[in-house]
């Protein structure tokens, strides 16, 4: 009916949507920013960090996953989905072991980007400690399972774009953690080459180059300049590194 | 003694198909007792999948593990109403035989004792699974006898088989318990009144799921009947993993011709050619008999090729056993688990009618909404339609148990009070009642005369009575605990929030917790409501909230005047210390004036 010219209302503003189009990928084209962290345009969404989520027409959804309609209500930028976002980052931080001021990705991590965004100032709940062994077996590539925040972004990388499927989840729960396609559980016995798509999509500091440390200094990165939601919808400067 | 793994075999049986996973897993399990991290890797290359993904499965269900388990793997059921029946002691007595720690092996490989979520035994509990085993009605004479049983190494098949009686507790008959159904009966009728009148038939009796969510039975097989493609599947939901229920596993042990006649309407009017039973594992004791009503009705025409002489109608049904995850019992999830895969919910839409098992047109129905369709077919929807309130017609079964003098299986119409079941089963002082399992709704005692009803308090089935001796932070407590154990763990809210909340409540219970935790429960049960995926973590709070606003004060008065407690203890963090030296002596403790 209205297809030429389909629109959805995002706090008060008119967006167009192609059929089919998510409510997160319909704003981002017309240069809204959603706060989001799974969501990946290369890839389909999934849906699983939710930090993306909206009310839509009263209910609430994750943007990444829902269709866009006409005529649809969307509120993102309101108090009460800024509170949630702000604690689904706060489960984040509590669940695995983010200490950014020793981290090689701070400064270009996403989830410390939307973390500032978000106006968070500590983590608020008593954080979980889990015990994550780094894996350093592979030449060129680290592996630091701490600050995985279970995305599944390398997972789909590998698997869609390399057709490798180096990357994996095990367990359930809390206890969900990444794992590698090898019988030794080392990154060394996998198939993943520093080319590869999923060296470059994770939006922490899991997946890292070796010898590529501090190439750029803190206070200079990416999300040192800009807020993340200046920057949205751009693509990432600097592939893999931070 | 010890029988070969032969992996080839096993995938051969199951046609090399890597769909067949979670069967496969458990064929080698009941080798191996576990599943060797060659065997993974073998596995993988026998069904042509990464190695990745079949740890990834044998890392998600509580039934596998790649690590040695016991010879004996003991699973001791840990509801809140096995442990109301002093299933703890009972468990403490086991591992002090055998001179281990929950979750041990014993030294020599014979036994390993873990707890596992409701084994759906409710009615006689405390319950326990011993490898592919259920032993109910457990006393200290039994935990001997079984102890006793382990230790001499007596092969399972040996044991006493009154040990493994599961006793059927039918205390009020209705439409469906008092039903005597000639096997094709239902179909007959179906058929002669053609597919799509057979759809109207199930609306016009306002049938609803009885899994809890009540959507409109015949809404979901028009649905699926009119969605293109030529192969569709009919899904039977016997997951029944809600803590607190058991009325399933009633109708599949007494009644499985009826469910089974469902899932075969069910077909013929969606044009279904496969069906699936999905079975919990902790019910190992409806496999046999499952199989035999299957194979009953292949001998008599009701199953297979051209079923009741009907051409083209070819519809046969295999039965595939889950593997320990509550998520399941969710119908994409409970989808992707028959495929081989992690339980993990899928996004919607599209939804399971359109794109479900292998992407085709599924009608997911459960046992209870399958056994009523069949009446329904046979005797048209007055059967149903009669009883009942006018938006929850015809009968619903409760599991009844707790604190009553005769738990068991009860069947009502829809709009009974809950305090009419109370009486039936004999309760005395109840404080409160659980319907419908932890997912459900908790009522205290001025709410005892609400009904029972989608429009009132719906129920998935449960119905577990708490009288005024029990503390409702423990009953909490172990709710909120068991969403943490069951959380898929895909999406932040459930995975994080069900792990704090029992965080929280542990704390709170052990009499640890601040004020500050009781805000901190509200705000994580709210942000699982409001963001998670699937209706796991959109109700894993509600417990805990609905015991916070109705049963207070045995929150408060555990709570220290604090309002912020150090999460650190220090007198706690020294009883390693204490426990290596042996000393327990005033000295070797913190307290508030000092060392």
């Amino acid at each position: 009916m209205t297809d030429a010219a389909a629109t959805f209302q995002l706090d008060g503003h008119d967006v167009p949507f192609a059929p089919g189009q998510s409510i997160l990928a319909a704003a981002q084209a017309a240069g809204h920013y959603i706060p989001h962290l799974c969501y990946h345009p290369e890839f389909a969404p999934h849906g699983s960090c939710k930090v993306c989520t909206v009310k839509v027409n009263g209910h609430t959804h994750a943007s990444c996953t829902t269709p866009a309609h006409a005529g649809d209500v969307v509120e993102s930028a309101t108090d009460e989905l800024t509170q949630l976002r702000l604690n689904l980052v706060q489960f984040l931080f509590t669940e695995g072991n983010h200490f950014c001021p020793s981290c090689e990705k701070s400064g270009s991590c996403t989830l410390q980007g939307v973390a500032y965004e978000l106006g968070m100032t500590t983590e608020h709940y008593s954080p979980l400690f889990p015990d994550r062994p780094v894996d350093a077996s592979h030449p060129d590539v680290l592996l630091d399972f701490n600050r995985c925040i279970l995305c599944e972004l390398c997972i789909r990388a590998s698997s869609i774009h390399d057709g490798k499927h180096v990357f994996a989840l095990s367990g359930r729960g809390i206890t969900k953690h990444l794992i590698v396609n090898a019988a030794t559980g080392r990154l060394a016995d996998t198939a993943l080459a520093l080319s590869d798509k999923a060296m470059t999509v994770c939006p922490v500091g899991v997946i890292l180059r070796k010898r590529h440390g501090f190439a750029v200094p803190i206070g200079q990165r990416r999300y040192d300049q800009q807020p993340i939601s200046a920057i949205a919808g751009e693509p990432p400067d600097e592939e893999g590194a931070p | 003694m010890t029988a070969t793994l032969d992996l080839a075999a096993i995938v051969q049986q199951h046609g090399g198909d890597p769909t067949r996973l979670v069967q496969i897993l458990h064929d080698v399990t009941a080798v191996a007792g576990y599943v060797p991290p060659a065997a993974i890797t073998e596995l993988a290359a026998r069904l042509g999948v990464a190695r990745a993904h079949v740890e990834g499965v044998v890392g998600f269900y509580s039934f596998f593990s790649s690590e040695p388990r016991g010879r004996y793997r003991v699973r001791f059921s840990d509801n809140i109403t096995d442990r109301m029946a002093g299933s703890e002691a009972l468990c403490q007595r086991m591992l002090d035989a055998f001179r281990i720690e929950l979750g041990e092996v014993s030294r020599d490989g014979l036994v390993s004792v873990d707890h596992t979520s409701c084994t759906g035994l409710g009615d006689q509990g405390p319950a326990l699974l011993v490898n592919d085993r259920a032993i109910a009605r457990l006393t200290p004479q039994r935990i001997g006898a079984i102890c006793s049983l382990i230790r001499g190494d007596v092969p399972l098949h040996q044991w006493p088989e009154n040990l493994f009686a599961i006793h059927s507790h039918v205390e009020r008959r209705d439409r469906i318990l008092g039903s005597t159904l000639v096997p094709g009966a239902g179909l007959a009728a179906a058929i002669a009144r053609g597919a799509a009148a057979t759809i109207a038939e199930v609306e016009r009796a306002g049938l609803r799921g009885r899994g809890g969510a009540g959507f409109p039975t015949g809404a979901k097989w028009a649905a699926c009947a009119a969605a293109p493609g030529p192969t569709r599947y009919v899904v039977c939901n016997a997951d029944e993993g809600e803590p607190g229920t058991f009325k399933d596993r009633e109708l599949l042990m007494n009644h499985a011709e009826l469910v089974i006649e469902g899932m075969t309407v069910a077909a013929f009017a969606v044009g279904a050619q496969r069906g699936l039973i999905y079975l919990r594992a902790e019910y190992p004791f409806l496999v046999a008999p499952l199989g035999e009503a299957l194979a009953r009705r292949r001998a008599a025409g009701l199953l297979g090729r051209a079923v009741r002489g009907v051409a083209g109608f070819d519809f046969d049904i295999e039965l595939h056993v889950g593997a320990g995850a509550y998520v399941c019992g969710e119908e994409s999830a409970l989808i992707e688990s028959l495929e081989g895969k992690r339980g993990i919910p899928r996004n919607r839409p599209p939804y399971p009618v359109t794109h479900g098992y292998r992407q085709r047109p599924t009608v997911v129905n459960n046992v209870e909404t399958l056994a009523a369709a069949a009446l329904i077919a046979r005797d048209g929807a007055g059967a149903v339609r009669d009883v009942g309130t006018p938006k929850s017609a015809g009968t619903k079964l409760l599991s009844v148990s707790g604190d009553v003098a005769r738990p068991g299986i009860y069947e009502y119409p829809f709009g009974v009070t809950v305090r009419q079941v109370l009486d039936d089963a004999g309760a005395v002082a109840a404080q409160a009642v659980q319907v419908g399992g932890p997912s459900g709704t908790l009522l205290a005692a001025r709410e005892f005369g609400r009904r029972i009803a989608f429009e009132d308090v719906p129920s998935a089935g449960a119905f577990m009575v708490f009288d005024e001796r029990r503390d409702m932070v423990a009953v909490v407590e172990n709710f909120a605990w068991f969403f943490a154990h069951e959380s898929c763990g895909f999406c932040t809210p459930c995975r994080v929030g069900t792990t704090l909340a029992a965080q929280m409540m542990t704390r709170i219970a052990t009499g640890a917790g601040s004020r500050r935790d009781v805000k901190d429960l509200a705000r994580v049960a709210g942000v699982m409501k409001a963001a998670s995926h699937c209706g796991l973590g959109a109700t894993a709070g509600a417990p805990v909230v609905a015991a916070l606003e109705k049963f207070r004060p045995a929150f408060d008065h555990r709570l220290r005047s604090l309002d912020v407690l150090p999460t650190f203890d220090l007198d706690q963090a020294l009883a390693p210390a204490r426990e290596a030296t042996a000393r327990d002596d005033r000295a070797a403790h913190f307290d508030e004036e000092g060392p």
